[in-house]
């Protein structure tokens, strides 16, 4: 069962598995779509439920757990990161109590913060030379409340491969980077609660006859980065597409524009910058998978951890004009649907 | 060649009939056969014999005249390849791989300048695309149809525009602030680095290939020529002998006239190829083969620093194969230890001070450029892009970049490439001086030989009279 809920309820993983789950997976799916989504929602509930409720025992106040602001999936293609653990999105509850590493960052006066620096709405240098985007926004919110100054931050361009050792030794204090939280990442990092949701979408030029992730992909060229989830979707399940591998998710849009593939399979939050690059794609279909992004902090900032959480409590809060939705729609507007709500954070004791 | 019997009396008529004369059928015989049958009967008096002799003697004489002008012609040509076409096109096809590989690290240093692309990078840029195209098309006039290096020089000619089409792009892509222009600069890079770079060196290698096989001709022993000297030497001397046996007499003033212009040709064809391998040996040793290992060093020089550049270009966009490291940087670890090797054979290779001298310039700007990098690095993966990018591409605060140890590394090449092709042109030249004056002089002197031959013979006859 435990399995199960790690895989959010399909069983179809790249990662090593027992083979009766695929058993019982190729089974749920061979029920029908809905019966399958079903079935694994009710073991998820009762996989987060049922642990959380021996661990905290205490009542009132919000529930621990709270379902997802807007679950949108394609049946049958279900697909997430091969999890194994338990509820990776829930952080420590939010707080403003000053902690060592908060009184570190106030006396250094910078916060210093690891940042994307080509990744196209998300963290990159604008025309001025300026850094910009969604994550910078919020490293902006987390330097004023701490520091009272948006601009004390200093930060720090870093590559993806750097973003856990950079944390580690210490060289930065946050991480927001379109950082996907996950079990083994919890490993070595901490998280704060979910501030995006993101997942496996279709962007193909306007006017393509491709639909989404589904039969319409049959004999098209259809690029996708080496080692990303899109890959072991595509592995799983092809459609009969013809797979591109590419080092990088933007190398696609140059195949793209070439004319050398018929269609791109990203996180559609990466999808949004490159449909921001070019306004003739658009994204297709609904996402396939559901991951998160958190901002990642050094295992042992406890007091960062409720603090960050704190500001994004604040960050949601407002409604359609919360520093979460304004900063969204300056961001993704016209290139990513339009925002209900940001996601719901979930929350764990101890 | 002892010779038993005395000489018949003059005008003695034949000792005996020949057998199976025709006596008895009128039957027609061939031309050949009159022929053998009229010399078999001539040869039967000494006048006859002598004739012989002296027919055979010229025939000697100028036949290794013949032998040595076709030889050393060949080798005459041989040479003269080397120096005016087989090593100017390998020189070429250096240069059109040097261009391209030139033509990509400036693309990426221009680009990482943004905006404020400097014009001399740009012009940089355009004037190799220039140099590679014009030497293409020569080089294409140079191949023969079903040549492996026309195969190369159409590769070459489809991808270059394609190339500079992404370049292009990513350029325009750029100016605009976009992150899609660095992939576009990454895809033209692998484009350079997995097609054109690869079919360059190939024509280069085809080319230095031909070189080494004009090369070999033009060194190779004329054996046909020293054996037919050998045997008009042999010749002479033994008619000489029997003339002496015969005569008393020591000297036949043309018979030794005809030994000494054999001889003077035969030394002279010794020694001329001798002095002709001895300075094609050091065009190849001291410069061709220098000239290869300092081509593939600036190549891995220029490499290398394509690499670097790419390397803040696309900040950690692309990992290594073992998933951890950054792609370009690993590149640019794998190039640098190329260039150190090549540098180091370089050294070794150089045969003179002014041959080492800009080598070991080039060595000390290495190490330079390899602690600036290390430093530039460093800043990079502590996220300090900001900090990084002077150090790489230098601006007015920063003169100690990286990128000014290259240029140092860049220009001492070179010069060392100068020198190596200056040394190997002169050597080159020494060799196929070697040569010169021997095929007309051969000629003349086996002319000269065997109307020698032939007057030391007919004083002989003379005296039949």
């Amino acid at each position: 069962m435990r399995t199960v809920r790690g895989r959010r309820g399909t069983g179809e993983g790249d990662g090593p598995g027992p083979s009766g789950v695929r058993r019982l997976a190729a089974r749920l799916r061979g029920w029908g779509g809905v019966t399958a989504m079903a079935a694994a929602c009710a073991l998820t509930a009762a996989a987060v439920l049922l642990p959380l409720a021996q661990a905290a025992p205490e009542t009132g106040g919000p529930p621990a757990v709270r379902p997802p602001a807007s679950v949108q999936v394609a049946p049958d293609a279900l697909w997430g990161p091969g999890d194994t653990c338990e509820n990776p999105e829930a952080s420590l509850r939010p707080s403003t109590v000053d902690g060592p590493t908060i009184e570190r960052i106030r006396s250094a006066g910078k916060l210093v913060a690891g940042v994307d620096q080509n990744s196209f709405k998300w963290g990159y240098r604008n025309p001025d030379g300026h850094l910009d985007g969604f994550d910078i926004a919020l490293v902006k919110a987390i330097a004023k409340d701490i520091l009272g100054d948006e601009s004390k931050v200093i930060y720090r361009a870093i590559p993806t491969s750097q973003r856990i050792p950079a944390l580690q030794a210490g060289r930065v204090d946050v991480v927001v980077r379109t950082m996907t939280i996950n079990c083994k990442r919890l490993e070595d990092v901490a998280f704060s609660t979910a501030y995006f949701e993101a997942g496996q979408q279709v962007l193909v030029p306007k006017g393509s006859t491709i639909t989404g992730y589904d039969a319409s992909l049959k004999g098209r060229k259809i690029c996708f980065a080496a080692g990303s989830t899109a890959e072991a979707a595509l592995t799983s399940r092809s459609y009969g597409s013809v797979p591109v591998t590419v080092p990088n998710q933007l190398d696609c849009l140059v195949r793209l524009q070439l004319g050398e593939v018929d269609g791109i399979i990203t996180d559609n939050a990466l999808a949004a910058g490159q449909a921001a690059q070019d306004p003739s794609v658009q994204l297709v279909g609904s996402p396939f998978t559901k991951e998160f992004y958190g901002v990642a902090m050094n295992k042992d900032a406890t007091d960062l951890v409720r603090r960050v959480n704190k500001v994004l409590e604040n960050y949601r809060a407002g409604g359609n004009d919360s520093p979460w939705m304004v900063a969204y729609r300056a961001h993704f507007e016209g290139v990513l649907p339009k925002a209900v709500a940001p996601p719901e954070p979930k929350y764990r004791d101890g | 060649m002892v010779v038993t019997s005395r000489a018949p009396a003059p005008g003695g008529g034949p000792a005996a009939p020949p057998a199976g004369s025709p006596a008895a059928a009128p039957r027609r015989v061939s031309a050949w056969a009159e022929g053998v049958d009229q010399l078999r009967r001539a040869a039967v008096t000494e006048p006859g014999r002598l004739r012989i002799i002296g027919a055979a003697l010229a025939a000697a004489v100028l036949l290794f005249g013949v032998v040595t002008v076709w030889e050393i012609s060949g080798r005459v040509a041989a040479a003269d390849d080397v120096v005016s076409r087989s090593q100017p096109l390998s020189a070429d096809a250096a240069s059109i791989y040097r261009s391209l590989a030139d033509a990509d690290t400036a693309s990426s240093s221009g680009f990482l300048a943004g905006a404020q692309e400097p014009r001399e990078v740009r012009q940089r840029y355009e004037k190799d695309i220039a140099n590679a195209s014009r030497l293409l098309v020569s080089a294409a006039a140079n191949a023969a149809a079903g040549d492996s290096s026309r195969k190369e020089i159409t590769l070459l000619g489809e991808q270059l525009p394609r190339y500079t089409g992404l370049i292009e792009q990513a350029r325009a892509t750029n100016r605009q602030g976009l992150p899609l222009g660095g992939a576009y600069l990454r895809y033209a890079n692998e484009q350079m680095s997995t097609v054109l770079l690869p079919a360059a060196q190939r024509l280069y290698e085809a080319e230095t290939g031909r070189l080494y096989t004009d090369y070999d001709d033009a060194r190779s022993w004329p054996l046909a020529a020293l054996a037919a000297g050998v045997l008009a030497l042999a010749a002479l001397g033994w008619a000489q002998r029997r003339n002496y046996h015969r005569t008393n007499r020591v000297f036949n003033h043309g018979l030794v006239a005809a030994t000494g212009a054999a001889l003077v040709v035969l030394l002279w064809l010794a020694v001329g190829q001798s002095f002709a391998r001895a300075d094609l040996n050091e065009a190849r040793t001291d410069g061709q083969e220098s000239l290869k290992v300092l081509n593939d060093a600036r190549i891995a020089s220029l490499q290398a620093r394509a690499n670097e550049n790419l390397t803040l270009i696309a900040r950690g966009a692309v990992l290594a194969e073992d998933k951890k490291s950054d792609k370009y940087d690993v590149d640019f670890t794998t190039n640098m230890k190329q260039l150190d090797d090549g540098l180091a054979r370089a050294l070794r290779l150089a045969d003179d001070d002014s041959g080492r001298s800009p080598v070991a310039r080039a060595a000390g700007g290495v190490a330079q450029w390899k602690q600036r990098h290390a430093a530039a690095r460093e800043s990079d993966l502590k996220g300090d892009y900001e900090g990084a990018l002077p150090q790489v591409i230098g601006d007015a605060d920063h003169k100690e970049s990286s990128g000014a140890s290259f240029d140092t590394v860049d220009a001492s090449l070179e010069q060392a490439v100068a020198h190596e092709q200056k040394e190997f042109t002169r050597a080159a030249r020494g060799g196929l001086g070697a040569l010169g004056g021997l095929v007309t002089g051969a000629a003349a002197l086996a002319v000269v030989g065997a109307a020698a031959a032939l007057l030391g013979i007919g004083r002989r006859l003379s005296e039949y009279r």
